[in-house]
């Protein structure tokens, strides 16, 4: 006979492990922070996250890790960081329309509680450029409230926790070239030819 | 304090947690237990002041919800008209399974056996989640070994 340690370990191989769904009772509970998920998108995949509130994040996983993202969101925000794509339906098909040309502005409710000072200003303000509209660090910066803190506003722009909604694709140099973007230059490109500011 | 994003958790301790309440709790009552075991855990997490022994912690919180659903399920038990012969006589498991006779055995040493034996959790863990003495975990996967043993050479 086989001694009862292994025969537990044995028997342990034959209990389930498909445990039932916590998301939907957390939320029910008032318990979900951030809610997460992840959003397929011609710029790749992207992990878009949302507080009872608002959106708090979208972000290109190809660029930054969604591990990353999440201990981010944790340290942020709150530690209650769940899987939950119920609470991004909406913004999962906002995107849907707007990658294929048929939404050119989001209605989807944002959550700016975690952004602060300047850098809230700036893109509070880069949220208000329209589809087929583009403007300059400088004008973003003046429409911020500092016309003089182009610098500031540029490093605001480049710290956007929620790119394609918050349209920082939309602001360029002074002069016209298209200046940086955080996920790479090319996806900057990419949503300017989508709303056809670039040929 | 930098605890990791929940999901972190959950993700790797789903599985874990799971059986554990199946062998501990039983089959019927697994599903439950987990859910409250979870939003237990989900409600507590941010006033965590230590983000080491995460997996104690956790653990701890689904064997009092193991605890609560042996006691709900004493609850809904039906009482027999005839009293046992022999009132001091273990009373005869109803699951002969092996899960069946662990969840005969007092709360720690259900918790002890499953730990050890399955999950393999070191002593100093088992102790911190039993909130006891390196020595008394030891005792308590040893207590519930030997009766284990026992119960299954008398059959």
């Amino acid at each position: 006979m086989t001694d009862i340690e292994q025969q537990l370990r044995e028997a342990a191989l034959d209990l389930p492990t498909e445990s039932p769904p916590l998301a939907e009772r957390a939320d029910e509970e008032g318990l979900l922070d951030v809610a997460y998920t992840s959003v397929d998108s011609p710029l790749g995949p992207l992990v878009v996250a949302a507080t009872p509130k608002g959106l708090v994040r979208v972000s290109y996983t190809e660029f930054r890790g969604e591990d990353e993202v999440l201990e981010d969101l944790a340290r942020r925000v709150s530690p209650r960081v769940l899987e939950a794509p119920a609470r991004l339906d909406a913004v999962r098909r906002e995107l849907d329309e707007y990658f294929e040309g048929r939404r050119q502005d989001f209605d989807t409710a944002i959550d700016w509680s975690y952004l602060a000072g300047f850098t809230r200003e700036v893109l509070r303000a880069t949220a208000r450029i329209g589809f087929g509209e583009v403007s300059t660090y400088a004008g973003v910066a003046e429409a911020a409230g500092s016309p003089r803190a182009v610098r500031a506003a540029g490093n605001a722009l480049g710290a956007n926790p929620m790119p394609v909604i918050v349209p920082c694709h939309r602001v360029l140099r002074t002069g016209g070239s298209l200046g940086g973007y955080t996920g790479g230059l090319e996806r900057k490109e990419f949503l300017l030819r989508l709303e056809g500011m670039l040929l | 304090m930098n605890l990791p994003p929940f999901q972190a958790l959950l993700q790797e301790h789903r599985a874990d947690v799971y059986r554990f309440l199946v062998a501990t709790a039983g089959p019927s009552e697994a599903d439950d237990a987990f859910q409250e075991t979870w939003i237990a855990a989900l409600r507590a997490y941010p006033r965590l002041r230590r983000a080491d022994n995460l997996r104690a912690w956790l653990f701890r919180i689904a064997q009092n919800k193991s605890i609560d659903a042996h006691r709900a399920r004493g609850r809904r038990a039906v009482p027999v008209a005839a009293v046992p012969e022999s009132p001091s006589a273990p009373p005869e498991p109803e699951d002969e399974s092996l899960w069946g006779r662990v969840r005969e055995l007092p709360a720690k040493q259900r918790t002890a056996v499953f730990c050890r034996t399955v999950l393999g959790m070191p002593y100093d863990e088992l102790a911190t989640l039993l909130e006891s003495s390196e020595e008394a975990a030891r005792r308590n996967v040893h207590e519930g070994l030997k009766r284990l043993r026992e119960e299954l050479e008398h059959d």
